[in-house]
């Protein structure tokens, strides 16, 4: 018989891995030399594996296989699923054709943003929801009155990027004959091992690049299949704090990051509109009814609108995260929630939300304050800011099809 | 496709009323009603050849003077108040005579003085409600100057009684009404009244915290001007159904009966018409829904149309019904023990006492039926003759607790539940069972049914705190009109709520009349 405090100890396991692993941690603990590592939605992810700097020129100018499993993943089948995320998502599904990807936002009945996404069609009546943030009770109260089924496939369902101008070329060589028909936002599947695998030309780099789905059972096997064949193409595992730095040259904002989902929001005016995170083009207003639709449209008529998101260029080369937008220098008028010195635009980019009209009819005269610490004592840096349209890093590689090899 | 300048959703006496003001006002309007008549719980029914009841209302205590007046309706200007019986097993019965007890019979002359308090305290109260009851309830954020009006005269006008008025009126509302009772009253069959009273058709004990809105909403209905009074409903010619079908018809209202809506139609947050059952479409600029904010929005309203959390907050609307309906066909007047003839054409009420009334309640929390249930009775032929044939009489009772989702189903808790409520008639009025022809009994299931009423809840939604005024049926619709823009809400779901006051639909009418047309 088990000792009672032996016992107990066994029952408490959970508190030895607080953090889930995903079905690709075992390649990445072996490869990880910094042992960073964040939680992202409740597994354990990597801030790096080697080098940030390394890993952001992967990205750019070999590949990079980042594992994306903890984003998370909803199925939605049935028979009413088209007009179910018809009715969740301000974009038009109708529009999305079978094999397609469309990136897209889900608000509530006030129109503020709960999340943005990707929304895969995989089938007549079969989506797959990607975002950043757990959704499931507002997915189910919502699918009240439909005929469709929802569940969350995010452990089932390993994913991985696959970024880079060689991203192409890797995948050739890993054997995925007739992926190069693949345009931006197609997906299709692909034998692997005894099942197959989902590939989506996708990514959140702006870069040439692939989103590869698979069952977890066949994820080790499907990572060893890419790094067999990525050894010639400069293939490298990265962690976040390069996916960052390129997504931002992408453009991309990130829920929670650079604006707060409502259902996050403890302040009632940290809530966004679509148009109030740049997101104003995702909004069709001439397809059928969906959450939100009044109170986005009554802003806009009624020019309601509070916030804006925008691209910064900013003077310098000090990254100005989190930084204050001033307006003449003196009045506060925003935030920078995401900045990097681009290494491939070679000019210092941010991320801001601004109060309208700055940002939006005021735009000249936008300063940024810095604080740049040097050897333990700051520097305060008062910074031109330029309003510029994002993307800043704009790759004809990432849309030319068919991919070039490189 | 037939158009045109209003379509109304339900033929009770909301939906005529909001039909009439619409046609007075020079539209065209076409009410559709489901059943083969109009008036729904205002509508009277033979349920034995020979005997009609009055339908579910037997009391009328609150139809509305401006309702009256705005549709040219003639009602009971000339008849007295009804008086209520409060019955006791002894045998000697208190009687509260004119509006709501202005004389009380059968009690110590301390106890009347007692009773004259507690009713000037709660009618004095109640006042202060029924200012907000007869106008749309405010808009939270956006509160109009007429709103910040009549919150100003409802202070003024507490504080010219004094300040004591205005801290006891805080203090006790949202008291329970078993507390306030024993505040005032010693007399169990008074204090049973007031219990029975303040939690008829709503989900709460005498002693359930806020119980006592349930009175101050019962005090805030009037007949021919006197606040409280109550008359028994007549049937056939002279039911309400009747007088509000008529000011519809003389008004130039369409009328559809035996017509089935299938659905509302709505296109990007727009209703723009009606599918009938018959296949038949009409459109209108305004559809105004006159029947439960669930069966609107839940079996009408495609969920496409409608806003996530609309649809959650209508489907949480807590609408269990709690009360179950008898009529009785009886060869004879029954003989009520103790109960003058005259009074037996009254309200009669079983509730022994305070507690009587909790511990009928209690089962119903764990979806049980009372094994003691408390009820109030008419007798409506004595009224009018018309409802059962020379000699006989009709009895019909509204008995509490009989919850909507009965533990084991209603299929087998029906017939003893009956069996048990017409014991308890027995102890009353002892040979009434040998006296009974045809029994029809509705249980809240069956009045789901056959009204088409989710939960069997008359009020359309429980009439508590949290489902009142801003609140009524849900925030985002409490001013009748709704987020789908063409569509608007006239039933006792909307503010002030339920019971035959006609208001629901007057209010939503004049909202309406006060937008500009499409």
């Amino acid at each position: 018989m088990m000792h009672l405090t032996a016992f107990n100890r066994a029952e408490q396991g959970h508190i030895l891995t607080p953090r889930l692993e995903t079905p690709f941690h075992e390649r990445l603990a072996a490869l990880s030399e910094t042992n960073e590592w964040y939680s992202w939605a409740g597994y354990k992810a990597p801030h790096s594996i080697f080098d940030t700097e390394l890993e952001y020129f992967a990205i750019r100018s070999t590949s990079a296989l980042f594992d994306i499993s903890p984003m998370v993943k909803y199925r939605i089948r049935g028979a009413d699923a088209a007009r179910y995320l018809n009715r969740l998502t301000v974009r038009d599904v109708a529009k999305l054709g079978i094999g397609r990807v469309h990136y897209t936002a889900w608000c509530d009945d006030h129109g503020h943003v709960l999340d943005d996404g990707t929304l895969f069609r995989l089938a007549e009546d079969d989506f797959r929801l990607c975002c950043q943030e757990r959704h499931l009770p507002w997915l189910l109260d919502s699918a009240d009155g439909f005929s469709v089924e929802i569940s969350e496939e995010t452990a089932e369902i390993a994913a991985v990027a696959l970024q880079g101008p060689t991203a192409f070329a890797v995948l050739e060589g890993a054997g995925f004959a007739g992926v190069e028909t693949l345009k931006p936002f197609q997906l299709a599947e692909f034998p692997h091992a005894d099942g197959s695998v989902t590939i989506s030309r996708t990514g959140f780099t702006g870069d040439l690049g692939y989103e590869l789905f698979a069952p977890a059972k066949a994820a080790l096997s499907l990572w060893d299949r890419l790094w067999a064949a990525g050894g010639g193409f400069g293939l490298k595992a990265i962690g976040y704090d390069a996916l960052n730095r390129a997504r931002i040259e992408a453009g991309f904002i990130v829920a929670n990051a650079d604006f707060i989902t409502a259902e996050a929001a403890l302040h009632a005016d940290r809530e966004r509109l679509p148009d109030e995170i740049g997101l104003d083009w995702l909004v069709d207003p001439q397809k059928p009814y969906f959450n939100g639709r009044d109170a986005i449209l009554k802003a806009r008529t009624k020019r309601t609108l509070k916030h804006v998101l925008v691209g910064l260029e900013i003077e310098g080369n000090i990254p100005a995260e989190g930084a204050i937008v001033y307006h003449r220098g003196k009045k506060e008028v925003g935030l920078v929630t995401a900045a990097i010195w681009s290494p491939l635009a070679k000019r210092n980019i941010a991320i801001a939300s601004l109060s309208r009209p700055f940002g939006a009819s005021v735009t000249d005269n936008l300063w940024v304050e810095i604080y740049a610490m040097r050897e333990l004592q700051y520097q305060k840096l008062m910074k031109r800011a330029r309003v510029v349209p994002r993307p800043f890093v704009k790759l004809e590689r990432r849309s030319a099809t068919p991919p070039g090899r490189f | 496709m037939t158009s045109f300048d209003a379509i109304v959703i339900g033929g009770g006496h909301n939906g005529l009323t909001a039909a009439t003001l619409l046609a007075r006002s020079g539209r065209k309007v076409v009410v559709i009603e489901a059943d083969d008549a109009l008036g729904g719980a205002a509508r009277s029914f033979e349920f034995h050849p020979g005997f009609v009841s009055p339908g579910l209302a037997h009391v009328i205590n609150r139809l509305d003077s401006e309702v009256l007046s705005a549709l040219e309706i003639e009602y009971a200007t000339a008849r007295a108040a009804a008086p209520t019986v409060a019955l006791s097993p002894s045998g000697v019965h208190a009687v509260m005579r004119g509006a709501y007890g202005e004389t009380i019979d059968g009690v110590s002359r301390d106890e009347a003085a007692r009773f004259a308090d507690f009713r000037a305290k709660l009618l004095f109260q109640a006042g202060i409600f029924k200012r907000f009851l007869k106008r749309r309830p405010p808009e939270v954020g956006e509160i109009a100057f007429d709103d910040l009006k009549s919150f100003a005269t409802a202070g003024l006008h507490l504080l010219s009684k004094g300040r004591e008025e205005g801290r006891d009126f805080l203090r006790m509302l949202l008291m329970n009404v078993a507390d306030v009772a024993d505040e005032y009253l010693t007399d169990d069959r008074l204090k049973g009244v007031a219990a029975f009273d303040a939690t008829l058709g709503i989900h709460l004990g005498p002693r359930s915290p806020t119980s006592l809105l349930g009175l101050y909403y019962r005090l805030t209905g009037e007949v021919a001007g006197a606040t409280g009074a109550q008359v028994v409903a007549k049937g056939n010619g002279q039911s309400i159904a009747t007088l509000f079908d008529a000011a519809a018809t003389k008004a130039g209202v369409a009328i559809r009966i035996g017509t089935r809506v299938e659905k509302i139609v709505a296109d990007r947050g727009r209703a723009t018409g009606i599918v009938l059952s018959t296949g038949e479409t009409l459109t209108a600029p305004a559809i105004i829904s006159a029947i439960h904010p669930q069966a609107t929005f839940m079996a009408l309203t495609d969920a496409a149309e409608i806003g996530t959390g609309f649809r959650r907050a209508i489907g949480n609307i807590r609408t269990r019904g709690n009360v179950a309906k008898l009529d009785l066909a009886l060869d004879r007047v029954p003989d009520f023990p103790g109960v003058a003839r005259a009074d037996l054409a009254g309200r009669l009420v079983i509730a022994r006492s305070i507690d009587h009334v909790e511990q009928a309640f209690n089962p119903a929390k764990y979806g049980q039926f009372s094994t003691d249930p408390v009820m109030e009775l008419t007798l409506p032929s004595l009224t009018d003759p018309t409802l059962a044939p020379n000699g006989a009489c009709t009895l019909s009772a509204l008995v509490e607790f009989a919850p909507y989702a009965l533990a084991g189903g209603w299929e087998k808790g029906k017939p003893a539940f009956l069996k048990i409520v017409i014991e308890t008639l027995e102890r009353y009025c002892p040979g009434i069972g040998a006296s009974i022809v045809a029994t029809h009994f509705l249980t809240p299931a069956d009045i789901e049914e056959r009204y088409n009423l989710p939960g069997g809840h008359w009020h359309h939604g429980e009439l508590q705190a949290d489902q009142l005024l801003v609140n009524r049926p849900i925030n985002a619709a409490a001013g009748y009109a709704t987020p789908l823009e063409g569509l608007y809400l006239a039933s006792a779901g909307s503010h002030p709520g339920g019971g035959i006051s006609g208001l629901p639909g007057l209010l939503a009418a004049r909202q309406i009349l006060s937008e500009k047309r499409a």
